[in-house]
């Protein structure tokens, strides 16, 4: 395996504000990463460095080994062989599905070109509407022609970003993991930015969570749900809540919950004061347990509740219970801890 | 690659703001179309001596009383009739609805001094109509009364006749980009169509209607031939007699400043107007407009009011014109004609194309520098549009002739070769003046083209491997094409129209469709001035098929 992208220490900056500060990762040939974070968090400007719009003013950006960008240095982006999606899919309204695919190829027969279309076409399965202009197509469509727009001529590592922001909820997911399928079908190097977690899941390899410009954890998806780096990924990915506790013996903490049993890592000692991070899947549905929580709130969500249940403290916690167990707001119902590994960070 | 950061470095230099060669340019383009203004506001300063006291005494009174008398009777007549067919034409439906949709803007190429000396040959004592009340009753001269066309009132009628399509065109969009939600709240709050349209549409509606209105209003304070045809004492007059009669060219230069005032007002209540119908909308989603159908007799007096709307502001006019034409065919197609239909082709032309060359580098400048200092150079660029073209011309004689008569002097003495008249009575005075008054117009339409070329796009292009020239090639020229043929139309339409910076500022013994219409008209030949003003019609449709077309294209996009 070769390194196609390596970003080694990128700090990007308007004036004097900085909003990337010290990233770096690598991506392999073939791997899907995606920077994922809440927006303003720098992830953008982050993936137009690579792609060649925005300078950097620290680090150095390298595209299969060579330097493609570093202070006061700069590759155009015509020159890079990158291929970016945008979050508008800038689609030329003027040119046919057809044209728009064929847009970037260059110096390649007529017959090479039909080709090219005719087998990218038929990997989104829009050979329909080859002659369509783009305002006849529906936004999936335009995405998907987007898609093999960018990746028609071939290039070195796919760029996309916020790829599916502006379709449909129920869209997205689905188109996800149809990029996901066409990306590695051709071992396509890309990067997605989005700030939807269930989209860099569904596509990405590996994710980078982005905070105020810095890369607080560079892991697959469930790396990050299960071993967040630090309270800000724990409380970006998935849901969860922070009990205070402190560690009493080995593998035990004492919290509002009572006693919690489940192995700690190293760097924890006992008389610890810290936050244990719960999910709500950690904690599960047991009437017969002795630990009696109040219901203060529920959510439907199809197959399960979502109860928010209060502690002796007035803190509260949350737990995902199969939808057949209907308890009344103001109710008690019965649950214990249930987690392997605990995931603690320092007290505040 | 390393070739690559060099030329990064320039561009990066370029970028920095501050000051470079793109904004002084700007700059000096913005502060070149600014100068006819600046000199006018400057010669507030000037002392014009006792001529002014003697306009003061005499006739200023009646210049402020008529001009204000004007704009009353034109905002009535273009509120009237712009929102009245405006709504029943977006929300009500009658027989010949789709037709009048768009018929009802052909009053706008109808230029208000033609249509006001064509109605005097319809009502004139000899017209058509006089002389027809004569034979039938039997009445002589100064027996019977008839309403006297050549007067304010007159005036106010014609120019509402053909500038009600501003109201109508902007009070239109307001009602259909309305959220029907809102008025079917109101109807299922129990009120019917006409307490729905009073107490819901028309408040929504209001800032597009007194931007339409300002509009109006702007033109009626820039007419000049339909007001001096009539007789009628206005700013615009003043300052021609002030001008040529008593050859004064500080007090005409402040008559002007005084028109620039009320101008000015009109402009600001524009831009607040156009800024609050923004957050007048209350929803983005619109379905189909569901019209009121009206029918029986209902429906007749929808169609009557739109058809005599119609039937005054183009038929009728346009009917007598064509008379006019097809009786005086022999003795008017000649040789003279034909070069005035070139002059005013080239003119035109030229005028459209220097319009748009200027409006392409502003508007690239505007994109490519997105600075404060560029931005606002070129809003001000913008701004003649709304300057009368008798105060265009002032203020650019005025620099013009300063200008001559420095090189003249300078020439002579230093030489021995005087110079004479070089800018000052020349096609270069009266484009420069053209550009002044219409380059708004280039301006808007290329900007609004430049804004559907998305950043992303050009990003796309080049991230696909296209430099900065086949970007142009492959992407911009495409989609600006059409932009770029409209605002040149829209120039050279505007162009052949326009009449009093024309009769200023044009060389001796230059001749324009206008121009030679507003003489003939003048010397009471009307029938002689049919060709040239019938040309002027015809060009003027022009621009309104682009505009019909324009609006039933977004109508077609909202129901797809």
């Amino acid at each position: 395996m070769k390194i196609q992208l390596e970003v080694n220490n990128a700090s990007i900056a308007y004036g004097d504000k900085e909003v990337v500060n010290r990233v770096s990762f690598t991506l392999q040939e073939g791997d899907i990463g995606s920077l994922l974070g809440p927006s303003g968090c720098g992830k953008t400007s982050l993936l137009r460095s690579i792609a060649g719009f925005e300078p950097l003013s620290k680090g150095e950006i390298n595209l299969q080994g060579c330097c493609v960008a570093k202070p006061g240095y700069m590759v155009a982006p015509e020159k890079r062989r990158v291929g970016m999606v945008f979050q508008d899919f800038a689609l030329y309204p003027h040119l046919t599905v057809a044209d728009n695919v064929i847009f970037g190829l260059r110096g390649e027969t007529k017959k090479q070109r039909s080709e090219r279309l005719n087998e990218l076409l038929q990997l989104v399965d829009l050979q329909h509407v080859a002659h369509h202009y783009p305002h006849q197509l529906s936004g999936g469509q335009q995405q998907r022609v987007a898609l093999v727009r960018a990746m028609a001529p071939r290039p070195d590592i796919l760029l996309l970003d916020e790829p599916f922001s502006g379709l449909d909820v129920e869209l997205r997911e689905q188109l996800a993991r149809e990029v996901r399928d066409i990306l590695k079908r051709d071992n396509i190097t890309a990067v997605l930015v989005t700030h939807d977690q269930l989209e860099a899941f569904a596509m990405a390899d590996f994710i980078g969570v982005l905070g105020e410009g810095r890369l607080r954890q560079w892991a697959t998806g469930y790396d990050l749900y299960h071993k967040p780096a630090d309270p800000f990924v724990a409380d970006f990915i998935g849901q969860g809540v922070m009990l205070a506790g402190t560690v009493t013996g080995a593998n035990r903490v004492d919290t509002a919950l009572g006693m919690v049993e489940g192995s700690l890592s190293a760097n924890v000692a006992d008389g610890d004061r810290i936050k244990l991070l719960l999910r709500p899947d950690d904690l599960l549905h047991d009437d017969d347990s002795p630990l009696q929580l109040e219901v203060v709130d529920k959510a439907f969500r199809g197959a399960e509740y979502l109860y928010t249940l209060k502690l002796s403290d007035g803190s509260h916690v949350m737990c995902l219970v199969q939808s057949h167990h209907d308890h009344a707001i103001g109710r008690s119902i019965g649950v214990r801890v249930h987690a392997d590994h605990l995931v603690t960070f320092p007290a505040d | 690659m390393q070739s690559d950061s060099l030329e990064l470095k320039i561009k990066t230099a370029f970028q920095r703001p501050a000051f470079n060669f793109l904004s002084f340019g700007v700059v000096a383009l913005c502060l070149l179309m600014a100068l006819p203004v600046m000199v006018i506001v400057g010669y507030i300063f000037v002392p014009a001596g006792d001529v002014w006291q003697h306009l003061a005494d005499t006739v200023l009174k009646d210049y402020v009383s008529n001009s204000l008398l004007l704009m009353l009777g034109v905002a009535i007549g273009v509120l009237v009739l712009g929102v009245g067919a405006a709504w029943q034409t977006s929300m009500c439906d009658f027989p010949g609805r789709k037709i009048f949709e768009w018929a009802l803007l052909l009053p706008m190429a109808m230029p208000a001094y033609i249509i006001a000396y064509t109605y005097t040959g319809l009502f004139d004592f000899a017209g058509p109509l006089q002389t027809l009340i004569r034979e039938m009753t039997g009445l002589g001269y100064g027996e019977y009364w008839f309403p006297e066309i050549r007067s304010v009132e007159g005036a106010a009628i014609m120019l509402s006749l053909v500038l009600y399509p501003y109201v109508y065109l902007l009070t239109r969009a307001a009602f259909l980009s309305q959220s029907i939600c809102v008025l079917d709240v109101s109807r299922t709050l129990g009120n019917g169509p006409w307490r729905t349209f009073f107490t819901v549409a028309l408040p929504l509606a209001r800032p597009a209607i007194i931007a339409g209105l300002s509009l109006a209003l702007m033109e009626t304070l820039a007419d000049y031939g339909t007001v001096q045809y009539f007789g009628v004492s206005t700013f615009t007059t003043g300052i021609f007699r002030t001008w040529f009669g008593l050859d004064n060219s500080a007090a005409a230069a402040q008559l002007s400043a005084m028109l620039l005032l009320f101008v000015f007002i009109l402009v600001m209540l524009e831009r607040i107007s156009r800024r609050q119908a923004k957050y007048h909308h209350t929803s983005q989603r619109h379905q189909a407009i569901v019209r009121f159908k009206l029918s029986g007799l209902r429906g007749v007096a929808a169609f009557s009011f739109c058809f005599v709307v119609l039937f005054l502001g183009f038929l009728l006019p346009a009917g007598q014109l064509l008379y006019w034409a097809l009786t005086t065919a022999e003795e008017s197609l000649d040789l003279d004609f034909l070069i005035l239909v070139w002059n005013s082709l080239k003119l035109a032309g030229l005028a459209a194309i220097l319009a748009l060359c200027l409006a392409l580098f502003l508007g690239y400048a505007n994109r490519l520098q997105n600075g404060w200092l560029v931005k606002t150079a070129v809003r001000v660029a913008g701004m003649g549009y709304a300057v009368p073209g008798t105060v265009i011309a002032v203020g650019v004689i005025i620099p013009f002739a300063a200008f001559d008569n420095a090189v003249d002097a300078w020439m002579d003495e230093t030489f021995g070769l005087p110079t004479g008249l070089l800018l000052s009575g020349t096609l270069v005075a009266l484009l420069f003046a053209y550009l002044v008054r219409f380059l708004a117009v280039a301006l808007q339409t290329v900007e609004a083209g430049l804004g559907r070329i998305r950043p992303s796009m050009d990003e796309a292009a080049r991230s696909m491997g296209c430099k900065s020239q086949e970007i142009i090639r492959r992407v911009h020229i495409p989609m600006l094409k059409g932009s770029l043929l409209t605002a040149l139309l829209l120039v050279f339409v505007d162009v052949l129209k326009e009449l009093p910076a024309t009769l200023i500022l044009r060389p001796f013994n230059f001749n324009t469709l206008a121009v030679r219409a507003y003489e003939l008209a003048s010397d009471e030949r009307l029938a002689d001035a049919s060709y040239a003003a019938l040309t002027i019609v015809v060009a003027g449709i022009l621009p309104v098929i682009l505009l019909s077309r324009s609006i039933t294209r977004s109508r077609h996009e909202d129901t797809t």
